[in-house]
C-alpha cells in the first residue's frame, strides 16, 4: 500500500490516481522544496572530494557533465554500404523543457554531411523570377533577421509504430525522436523571393540542397512566403554541419524533409518537379493500392516522455507525468492523460508559453499506487483536430503506411515499476 | 502564472510569429541565364530541363553493372539497397514492393534523381548520355520500354509510367493539379 504521508488534499482529476494538475503549481511544490531543503542541511557537515580543491579552469567551448554521458543521440542506422545516410534520433526521455540542444537534434540525411565551406557558398534564386539573383552568405548576413522557435519533424517519425506487428522493445526517444525543437534565427524568405521578384506563373518553390545528393523538395509558394524561413543560427549558434551550415530552409509545420538543409538553390516554377523523395518515399501508400502525395503539414501529436521506458517507477507515490505535444496546424489546445489505458482521462497542464507550430511541455499529478496501469496521452489543437487511437490510424492508412503516423502512445507500467512499450 | 497572465502571453506570442519580412538591403547579384543553365538540375514531368542527349538499354545496362548493381542487385532486383525493378501489382498486398516500375508516377523523375545523386559514392560522375542509358534500361527491366528503345530529351517525358494513375494529392495546397 502506498504511504498516505504523499497523498495529495486535491481531489481525484481521473481515474487510477491522476491528480488534479495544479499540483505542481501551488502546495505540491512547497512541499517538495521543504523536502529537498531538508536533505541538504544534513548533508552540510561533509566536504564531497569536488569542494575540496579548486574546481577546473574556463574553457572555450562546453560540454555536458561526464555524469551525463549517456544522454547521446540514439538509433543511429544508416543505408547498407553508407555512414551518412540515415537518421540519429533525439533522446526525448532525457530532455526537459521544449528546446532541443544542438548536439541532441536528430539527424537524416540523404547523403551525408557535406563540409561546406561557407565564403564559397551562395544562394541562388531563378525561374519564374522578374530578377534571377545569388546571394553570398556575406550578403545574406546584412539582411534582418527574425528568431522564432518551431519543432521539426520526419513524416518518418515513429512509423515502426504503425508497421511493427507487435510493439518494439524501445525507448521514447527511439520511437519517436526524430522531432525536435529549436530556436531559429533568419531571414523570412518572402523578403528574398520579393526581391527577385515573383513573375506570372510562379506557383511552387524547388528547393535544393548543395549535399552530394542534391536533395531537392518542392515546396507551395504559398507556403513560402507565408513563413518560410533562410536559418542561420539554430538556438543562438550558427547551424551545426549536420543541421545544415551555413544556410538551411525551414517550414514551419511541414514535414521535415521539406526543410531542405545546406540550401543552394530555389528555383521557382508553375508546378511541383516531382522529385524522387516526394513521389517515392514521402509519399503515402494507402491500403487500397494508390498513394497520396503532398501530405504537408505534420498532424497533432503528443507522447508521454517521463515516465517511459527506461525511466521506470522507483516504488508507489507521487510523480509527474511529463510529456510533449505539438501540431504542424497551429497550436496546441489540451492535452489530456490517462492512466487506466484510456477508460478515463485528467486534462494535464500545458506550460506556456504555448506557440504554434513548436513543442508544447505538459504536465500531470499523478498517484501511482503500485499496480500495473497504463499511461496515455492524447492531443488537441486548435483546428480541432485530436490524436487518434493506434486502430484508428490504422484502420484510415492502412498496414503498409509508414509515414506521418500521428496515434496514442501507450507507456504500460507493471507492477515493479517498469514502462515498456504497448499497444492501445 | 493566472489564466489571464497565460492568455496574455499566448496572444503576444501569435502576434509575433506573423510574417514578418522586411526590406532588405538588396544584395542579390544578377544571375545569368548561362550561369542558370550550368548549375540548374530540375527536370519536370513535362520534360522542362532535360539536357539534349541520347542512351540505349544496352548501354545502360553495362553503366548499371559497372556503376550500380553492387548496391542495387543484379538486374536491379535489390539489395543490399533498394530495389528498382519488380514489385508489379503488389501494392495493394500487404507486403508492397515501391519500386521504379511498380511506383513512381513520372520517368522523368528517374533521370532526375541519377543525375543529381547517384552513383551513390560518385554522384556527377555519369555523363548525360548514361544517365539516359541507365533511365533506358531501368525502364526496360521494369517493362515499360523496349530492348531497343532509346531515350532522348524527347521521348522520355511521353514514357507513360504503370503507376502514373495511383496517386492522389493530399487536401494541401487545395490550388494543385498533378502534371499531365
Amino acid at each position: 500500500m502506498p504511504s498516505n504521508r504523499s497523498t495529495p488534499a486535491l481531489p481525484p482529476a481521473a481515474g487510477n490516481g491522476l491528480l488534479d494538475r495544479r499540483l505542481f503549481l501551488r502546495g505540491g511544490a512547497a512541499a517538495l522544496a521543504g523536502l529537498s531543503l531538508a536533505g541538504a542541511r544534513a548533508a552540510e557537515a561533509e566536504r564531497q572530494p569536488w569542494a575540496r580543491t579548486p574546481g577546473a579552469g574556463m574553457r572555450s567551448y562546453g560540454a555536458p557533465s561526464r555524469h551525463e554521458d549517456h544522454v547521446q543521440r540514439l538509433g543511429i542506422s544508416a543505408q547498407p554500404g553508407t555512414n551518412g545516410s540515415g537518421v540519429s534520433r533525439t533522446p526525448l526521455e532525457h530532455l526537459e523543457g521544449t528546446i532541443t540542444p544542438n548536439g541532441l537534434m536528430f539527424e537524416r540525411h540523404h547523403s551525408g554531411v557535406p563540409d561546406i565551406d561557407p565564403d564559397r557558398h551562395e544562394l541562388r534564386i531563378y525561374g519564374r523570377v522578374r530578377r534571377p539573383l545569388r546571394f553570398s552568405m556575406a550578403a545574406l548576413d546584412r539582411y534582418p533577421r527574425v528568431t522564432r522557435a518551431y519543432f521539426l519533424e520526419c513524416s518518418g517519425n515513429s512509423g515502426v509504430m504503425a508497421s511493427a506487428a507487435q510493439p518494439p522493445d524501445l525507448r521514447c526517444g527511439e520511437l519517436h525522436g526524430l522531432i525536435s525543437a529549436s530556436e531559429y534565427t533568419g531571414v523570412p524568405l518572402a523578403a528574398l523571393l520579393d526581391e527577385a521578384g515573383l513573375a506570372d506563373g510562379a506557383a511552387w518553390v524547388i528547393a535544393e540542397g548543395d549535399d552530394a545528393a542534391r536533395m531537392s523538395r518542392s515546396v507551395p509558394l504559398e507556403k513560402a512566403m507565408d513563413d518560410g524561413l533562410l536559418v542561420l543560427y539554430q538556438n543562438g549558434e550558427r547551424l551545426r554541419p549536420e543541421h545544415g551550415y551555413p544556410l538551411r530552409l525551414l517550414l514551419p509545420g511541414f514535414e521535415g524533409n521539406m526543410s531542405v538543409k545546406w540550401l543552394r538553390h530555389l528555383h521557382v516554377t508553375g508546378a511541383p518537379a516531382m522529385s524522387r523523395e516526394e513521389t517515392a518515399k514521402y509519399s503515402d501508400l494507402r491500403p487500397d493500392g494508390r498513394a497520396r502525395l503532398f501530405t504537408f503539414p505534420m498532424a497533432v501529436k503528443s507522447v508521454i516522455t517521463s515516465p517511459s521506458p527506461g525511466l521506470d517507477l522507483s516504488g508507489p507515490g507521487l510523480y509527474q507525468i511529463s510529456g510533449l505535444a505539438w501540431s504542424g496546424r497551429g497550436a496546441v489546445r489540451s492535452v489530456e492523460v490517462s492512466a487506466d489505458g484510456g477508460q478515463s482521462w485528467a486534462p494535464a497542464h500545458l506550460e506556456p508559453p504555448v506557440l504554434a507550430k513548436h513543442l508544447t511541455r505538459f504536465r500531470a499529478a499523478w498517484q501511482w499506487n503500485g499496480a500495473p496501469a497504463r499511461l496515455l496521452s492524447r492531443a488537441s489543437d486548435d483546428t480541432g483536430a485530436i490524436q487518434p487511437t493506434r486502430p484508428a490510424w490504422l484502420a484510415r492508412h492502412g498496414g503498409g503506411a509508414f509515414y506521418h503516423y500521428n496515434a496514442i502512445q501507450a507507456w504500460a507500467i507493471d507492477e515493479h515499476g517498469r514502462a515498456s512499450n504497448a499497444y492501445g | 502564472m493566472g489564466s489571464r497572465a497565460l492568455l496574455g502571453s499566448v496572444l503576444l506570442a501569435i502576434a509575433l510569429t506573423g510574417n514578418g519580412a522586411a526590406p532588405g538591403p538588396g544584395l542579390g547579384q544578377p544571375l545569368s541565364a548561362e550561369a542558370i543553365a550550368a548549375v540548374d538540375l530540375t527536370v519536370m514531368p513535362d520534360g522542362t530541363g532535360l539536357p539534349p542527349g541520347r542512351g540505349d538499354v544496352d548501354t545502360g545496362a553495362r553503366v548499371f553493372a559497372a556503376h550500380c548493381q553492387a548496391c542495387h542487385g543484379a538486374d536491379g532486383g535489390g539489395g543490399p539497397n533498394d530495389a528498382l525493378v519488380g514489385g508489379a501489382g503488389s501494392l495493394a498486398s500487404a507486403a508492397p514492393v515501391k519500386t521504379i516500375g511498380s511506383y513512381w508516377p513520372y520517368a522523368t523523375t528517374v533521370f532526375d534523381y541519377i543525375r543529381r545523386a547517384m552513383p551513390y559514392q560518385q554522384p556527377g560522375s555519369l555523363d548525360t548520355g548514361e544517365v539516359y542509358a541507365v533511365t533506358a534500361y531501368l525502364l526496360h527491366r521494369n517493362g515499360i520500354v523496349d530492348a531497343d528503345a532509346v531515350l532522348t530529351e524527347v521521348s522520355l517525358p511521353r514514357v507513360e509510367m504503370p503507376n502514373r494513375g495511383g496517386f492522389e494529392l493530399a487536401v494541401e495546397p487545395s490550388a494543385t493539379e498533378l502534371p499531365p
